[in-house]
């Protein structure tokens, strides 16, 4: 049973408590952004298979058709963002900084963007489960939540696991990130639908929004929706980093812990993010694809932060641009501060797992030096996990990291930052762990 | 348009960070023993405040000087030295001879610390492997106490504090009756109950109005800057509530088997050095265990061994030997108690 609990807020044990910065994006509506000269739309955007491109180079594309197909079943199709023609299908910069095959289409600036109406439109309730999940991977939904899991491999549950309840992930517990926020106070209606949809597809009968308590307008909003029946609810938790783990979430709503190296299926749960559903929501009973996903512009040296509803495959520059950016040396950053992809260029695009680009000046930049660790404790009562993230940096240090992995859980953190975050001598604890993981499977591939 | 020039920093996750660095931490420990420090030279008069200097000045240097020596940027910045010295001038007689500070200063640092490689490689506590040094050294000195508020303390130093090096110090026995108010036998209440089975009053040593150590009489005041170093974060309370816990668990044992016999837990956990040692001591970070569990196993051996050899051992001050036995067992005591990750399974399984 989860203690924490029964002392007021729902919760769990450690974490950190980062300031926020969320009010310079939270009050303020989505808004669309225009659509960029270029889209860049890498192949790669979910985890698993890349799609496969079904256009040619010249062909006139229109927004909303499927461009690129599944790739077997860990994979989903991508549809056009925009109206236009082929540029070409080459390869491309992505954030990571490597090269990655893309569709390339030049916005045509003449023809409307309008996405054709559907031909007829599905009743979830009519449709059986099976048929919903390949509704899903149609519209080729993937965790907008930042992971980019394709959605309906996640609600294919083994059929020997039965899924009591599902979580629907609202905390949104990354500092400056309001995307969620304003999904879940913008498009009510979408949400409950996709949570509907998405409980038929695991067969759950009961379902929790999980929302962390500096969005309690959210819990006000969305509780006249809430169906009579006590099916859907909605809790608080606690505002603390990383509540939107799912292993927190878990633990905090209902005091069950995800086994370790194991999925949310094994103790009978689903865990969704807001974004994923609400998309599901407002794009499944038409079958039309995710081309659009809202995203939080925000940081420094911007004139213009905010959410803005942005076509997938923009890129950097133009988005930097129509926010206003001011600065001339930046971090750039795709997601929240603490978890976020560090973009290498201005010529990479937004994909289905963006969920904010982040500006951060040179104030975040610290070159403090990096000292020995003085096993002070805080890193092992800021993990979540419980690890022992002091030893697990000694033995880094010392390149054991089959000892780390053996002994020490390497393979449960799951990189959240908040050792790094508390650790007074600068010890870059995550990303040694982030090293010593890859290393680590370099050397089970060799060994085969 | 953004600029093409746009300089881009890459770095990896988390891009954020919120900690004091460790020489505020330092700093901050240091900030806490001030007051303990201001209160030893109004008790003890200007050889209490010669001996702080001493200590403290001959810990930074050696360091100092050791960084140099293997090339390295010189560390006294971190304020770490400075607080090994502070925390063993204030385990020291406040007659001290100030050479043999010096010499306590220089094996605290240089056997205590370089030697391990510096800050956070050390095994032990320095300032204990200072003051073990001293004790077995110079046994004498390091067990001639004399009485506090003295009429002219501040401006005559106790006979002792400035011997010449080598040279035996001169006795304090006739200069302590001279200006000892009542009585002054010189010995601490340790002493006392251990070879005379006197027990000292629980709110005397409470309030500090006894012989004792320069900083390690007023268990109220340490108890006071040891809670403003939890409050800013950078003292973990865990560690001085284990050792006081193991103290009073292990007091209370022999109290209740033989009362006449064996003194309260609340004199045991009083006297001597044993709060200063609680909340100072034990609770360098560096040479004491970090995992949940092994905190509480450490705090609570340090206490029942202090009990133990302040009993049956013929030294009357433990906690120092107790303390440095605990560094000394961290690592196993670790070994054995590992947290318990969140979803841990039962059996761990074979995986490929």
């Amino acid at each position: 049973m989860n203690l924490f609990n029964l002392f007021g807020k729902k919760t769990f044990p450690h974490g950190i408590h980062p300031d926020e910065y969320k009010a310079e994006t939270n009050a303020k509506p989505t808004r669309r952004l225009p659509f960029a000269p270029e889209i860049i739309v890498p192949l790669a955007q979910n985890i698993g298979k890349s799609a496969k491109a079904i256009v040619f180079k010249g062909q006139h594309i229109t927004r909303g058709e499927v461009i690129a197909e599944a790739d077997g079943f860990m994979s989903v199709p991508i549809h056009a963002p925009v109206t236009g023609t082929v540029k070409e299908i080459d390869i491309a910069s992505n954030a990571k900084g490597g090269k990655e095959p893309a569709i390339i289409i030049t916005t045509s600036l003449n023809s409307g963007q309008q996405v054709p109406e559907p031909d007829n439109y599905y009743d979830y309730q009519q449709m059986s489960r099976e048929d919903l999940i390949k509704a899903v991977q149609n519209i080729g939904m993937v965790g907008l939540g930042g992971a980019a899991f394709p959605t309906h491999v996640k609600m294919n549950v083994p059929a020997d696991r039965t899924i009591h309840t599902i979580l629907i992930n609202g905390c949104e517990c990354e500092p400056f990130l309001t995307t969620d926020h304003r999904v879940m106070l913008e498009n009510i209606d979408n949400l409950l639908l996709g949570i509907r949809i998405a409980m038929k597809c695991v067969a759950a009968p009961k379902a929790i929004i999980g929302v962390e308590d500096n969005k309690l307008n959210v819990l006000e909003a969305i509780k006249p929706h809430l169906p009579s029946d006590g099916t859907i609810t909605i809790e608080a938790v606690e505002t603390k980093y990383p509540q939107g783990a799912e292993k927190m979430l878990a633990y905090s709503l209902l005091g069950i812990e995800i086994p370790s190296g194991g999925l949310p299926s094994e103790v009978g749960l689903a865990v969704f993010n807001v974004a994923t559903l609400a998309e599901i929501g407002a794009l499944l009973p038409k079958g039309q694809g995710l081309i659009e996903r809202v995203i939080t512009i925000t940081g420094d040296d911007l004139a213009k932060p905010g959410n803005y509803l942005a076509p997938i495959g923009t890129p950097l520059r133009y988005l930097l641009d129509y926010a206003g950016f001011q600065g001339a040396e930046a971090e750039l950053i795709l997601g929240g501060p603490m978890m976020g992809m560090p973009a290498r260029s201005l010529d990479v695009p937004i994909t289905k797992g963006t969920g904010a680009v982040l500006v951060l000046d040179k104030r975040a930049t610290r070159n403090d030096d990096i000292l020995p660790c003085i096993k002070c404790t805080q890193c092992l009562q800021a993990c979540p996990i419980n690890l022992n993230p002091s030893e697990l940096g000694l033995l880094a240090a010392k390149r054991q990291y089959d000892v780390m992995e053996e002994k020490y859980h390497l393979n449960d953190c799951f990189e959240c930052g908040c050792c790094s975050y508390v650790c007074p001598s600068n010890i870059p604890l995550v990303q040694y762990f982030r090293i010593a993981k890859v290393l680590n499977r370099e050397r089970h591939l060799q060994n085969g | 348009m953004a600029k093409s020039d746009l300089k881009i920093d890459i770095r990896t996750s988390p891009y954020i960070r919120k900690a004091p660095s460790v020489a505020q931490i330092m700093r901050n420990v240091v900030y806490a023993l001030l007051p303990l420090a201001a209160y030893s030279v109004y008790q003890f008069g200007i050889s209490a405040l010669a001996l702080l200097l001493v200590t403290t000045l001959s810990c930074m240097a050696t360091e100092h000087f050791f960084c140099r020596m293997s090339g390295k940027k010189s560390t006294i910045l971190d304020a770490s030295a400075a607080v090994s010295g502070l925390l063993l001038a204030m385990t020291l007689p406040p007659g001290f001879p100030l050479w043999m500070g010096a010499v306590a200063g220089f094996t605290a640092i240089a056997m205590g610390k370089t030697l391990f490689g510096g800050l956070g490689f050390n095994v032990f506590n320095p300032a204990l492997v200072g003051r073990a040094f001293i004790q077995a050294a110079f046994p004498v000195s390091i067990t001639t106490w004399t009485p506090a508020l003295a009429v002219d303390r501040f401006v005559e130093f106790i006979p002792s504090t400035l011997a010449l090096p080598f040279m035996k110090p001169a006795a304090t026995a006739e200069w302590t009756t001279q200006v000892a108010i009542d009585g002054f036998s010189g010995a601490t209440p340790l002493a006392l109950m251990k070879f005379q089975g006197i027990i000292t009053d629980s709110y005397d040593l409470f309030i500090g109005n006894v012989a004792g150590s320069a900083g390690e009489t007023s268990s109220l005041l340490i108890l006071l800057c040891g809670l403003y170093l939890i409050y800013k974060n950078m003292l973990d309370w865990r560690i001085p509530a284990a050792v006081i816990f193991g103290t009073v668990i292990s007091a209370e044992l022999f109290y209740f088997l033989d009362p006449s016999k064996y003194p309260s837990p609340a004199f045991m956990v009083l006297s001597g050095g044993l709060m200063f040692a609680a909340v100072f001591m034990a609770s360098d970070m560096v040479a004491s265990p970090v995992t949940p569990l092994g905190i509480f196993v450490f705090g609570f051996l340090v206490g029942f061994l202090t009990v133990i050899i302040r009993l049956f051992g013929g030294l009357t001050e433990a906690v120092m030997y107790a303390i440095l036995f605990g560094n000394a067992a961290t690592p196993i005591i670790e070994t054995y108690t590992q947290p318990r990750i969140y979803g841990a399974r039962k059996k761990a399984k074979e995986k490929s």
